[in-house]
């Protein structure tokens, strides 16, 4: 299983944008380089579909994070976003629109407590997701 | 002639690492077609199967979507930078996965929801999946009630222990005349039923308590308060705060109504807004002032919207607002409200932190003892009272007794004691000169609450033989007088 690195401050900064936004999903990039991520850069979530199942980040907002990520000399990495009351699985949604090999980043929020936290990236034939390791790093 | 296409992150593996490609074409289609042709990996990322590009495939010429030029027909010429760019979206399960299917029967009948983008097949599946508790079947319970069952809300629970009585029907429209006695869970749940068979209607028939709030919450989504009294209001209030439940509240009085969404993560509770309650008996009640048979209908029905709102999760709640209605006037007023960082319940050090004895906190338990009092025909201790047949008897007698009836013009239209003076509670300190402090004075209302005030008032003026009459009118035509209509 390949893995994904987190710094200290990017676990705790989509723990804490998940237990923000509680019971809405929040949703934001994740700025890095070589598999680990340096930075969660929190992002608006503009779903009119239902904020407490659904999240979107818009071609601007993408175009922000890409932006984020060059003028930092990194790179976007993928993609964080809460599931507010439900497991850290990807859904059948998440899955529908998922873009391939960026990481996406999971935490679970219950009752407005973050708990479990994970990462997926997309199989390259789109039929499933596969978990990938999440490690702590400095 | 060849076009830059700008390549996203997540797509350069499949264009070598390239972050922009140069591909020949004369349209946007003509592009992408030689593009996938060229790196084949990247077409079951754009196209879905049916050959459309995937909806968060985002295709712009310079700085506009194609979706608002001419989509794959769109131009291209000599310069022009073509952008793939990314929506990234994605979410919890429950819309498509977790909730209920719609039957066929289902889909007919909500079509006219199905067919608005804002709540569409995912949306209704949520109503079905969405639990609301109604606190009350009365006056705001029953428009909010009626409403969400025709809207399909999948589960809909109502706290009463009250009959149907003939004075509830000018608008408390779940009950109708032939209903008149029954409990009003029953009536209730015939009602809803009737209007839409697939919701599951779940009654309590209990009273609302500290002891009973927070388990017969549990289960439901949103709390509709539907109360008439301040006790339950602040039970509801606090106990949606513990229990983590948005409120959709309402209330009425005579021709005004009051509507807002409490108790949601960030917003205000009632509590922000009123951390006590009223002096017990400054503000009436629906039974002791009246109240304008359609207001109800309007406010009740503003709480089934925010309910069913938060349900959906679409729109602006009335959260951190705060409705005023008045029907005279037909006009709305809106105030804006802060969570308070002090309040009791919800503020940042909450000092309430689970439910408490709501009758003593909002001063009603002498109310309670003086009601037994009355319903037992005996005198509250402690008070000078007397019964209606204790009155009687000393009118016989031919005692010089003033009856002084406190009550309004309109309710001494309806009923009275023979040879009584009326003075409305209201206008008592101006006209309580008219009264010889010295005279053996019965003080006398509807049910014997407004008159215990006017007893305690006159004696603070100084007058010497005041007693109250326990049941007021109501009591005078059990006891003495059934020839007399009652409201």
């Amino acid at each position: 299983m390949a893995g994904i690195g987190l710094k200290a401050a990017v676990d705790a900064a989509i723990r804490a944008h998940g237990r923000e936004t509680f019971p809405h999903e929040c949703c934001g990039a994740l700025v890095g380089r070589e598999g680990v991520v340096h930075e969660a850069f929190a992002l608006a979530n503009t779903t009119e579909e239902g904020p407490r199942r659904r999240f979107l980040v818009r071609p601007d907002d993408y175009r922000v994070a890409e932006e984020r990520a060059r003028e930092t000399g990194l790179d976007l990495l993928g993609f964080y976003h809460s599931h507010p009351d439900h497991p850290a699985r990807p859904s059948q949604y998440d899955l529908d629109h998922a873009w391939p090999s960026f990481s996406y980043v999971i935490v679970s929020v219950m009752a407005g407590e973050d708990k479990e936290l994970t990462s997926w990236r997309l199989n390259d034939d789109r039929a499933a997701f596969a978990e990938e390791s999440v490690e702590a790093r400095l | 002639m060849a076009t830059k296409i700008m390549i996203p992150t997540p797509l350069r593996p499949f264009t070598d690492k390239l972050d922009a490609v140069d591909i020949d074409g004369a349209t946007v289609g003509e592009l992408l077609q030689n593009l996938t042709t060229k790196y084949a990996g990247l077409k079951q990322h754009l196209y879905a199967a049916d050959g459309k590009l995937r909806s968060f495939v985002n295709v712009y010429v310079n700085d506009d979507d194609i979706r608002y030029l001419q989509k794959d027909l769109t131009p291209v010429k000599a310069g022009d930078t073509v952008s793939i760019i990314p929506s990234v979206a994605g979410g919890a399960p429950a819309t498509a996965e977790a909730l209920p299917q719609l039957s066929g029967d289902e889909i007919r009948r909500y079509s006219r929801h199905l067919i608005m983008p804002e709540v569409g097949v995912d949306g209704q599946r949520q109503l079905k999946a969405a639990k609301v508790l109604c606190i009350g079947a009365g006056g705001l319970g029953s428009p909010a009630a009626m409403y969400l069952a025709a809207a399909g809300v999948g589960t809909i629970g109502i706290v009463d222990f009250d009959v149907v009585d003939f004075s509830n029907l000018q608008r408390q429209l779940l009950h109708g005349t032939p209903d008149v006695g029954r409990p009003k869970l029953d009536s209730a749940k015939d009602r809803l039923n009737a209007l839409n068979p697939n919701v599951h209607i779940e009654t309590y028939d209990t009273a609302l308590s500290s002891e009973n709030a927070l388990r017969l919450f549990e289960p439901y989504d949103v709390i509709l308060d539907g109360t008439d009294n301040f006790p339950t209001r602040y039970l509801v209030n606090d106990a949606c705060v513990l229990a983590g439940k948005p409120n959709a509240y309402g209330s009425i009085f005579r021709f005004e109504g009051q509507a807002s969404v409490f108790g949601t993560k960030d917003g205000p509770c009632y509590r922000c807004l009123y951390p006590e309650p009223p002096p017990p008996g400054l503000v009436p009640s629906c039974a002791e002032g009246g109240v304008f048979g359609v207001l109800p209908g309007i406010i009740g029905v503003i709480q089934a919207t925010e309910t069913i709102k938060l349900v959906l999760g679409i729109g602006e709640p009335l959260i951190g607002r705060f409705l005023i209605y008045d029907a005279l006037r037909m006009r709305f007023r809106e105030l804006k409200l802060r969570k308070d960082a002090d309040c009791p319940v919800c503020g940042t050090h909450p000092t309430v932190k689970k439910l408490i004895d709501y009758e003593q906190f909002c001063g009603v338990a002498p109310h309670q003892v003086a009601e037994a009092a009355a319903k037992t025909g005996g005198t509250g201790p402690g008070t000078d009272a007397l019964t209606s047949r204790e009155l009687q008897a000393e009118l016989d007698r031919g005692d010089t007794v003033v009856i002084l009836d406190v009550r309004e013009p309109q309710e001494y239209q309806i009923n009275r004691i023979p040879g009584s003076t009326l003075i409305p509670l209201g206008d008592l300190p101006k006209r309580y000169v008219e009264l010889d402090p010295n005279a053996n004075i019965v003080s006398q209302c509807k049910s014997g609450m407004r008159s215990a005030k006017a007893q305690e008032f006159l004696r603070s003026k100084g007058f010497t033989k005041v007693r109250n009459l326990t049941g007021g009118i109501l009591g005078w035509i059990d006891q003495v007088d059934p020839s007399q209509p009652k409201y």
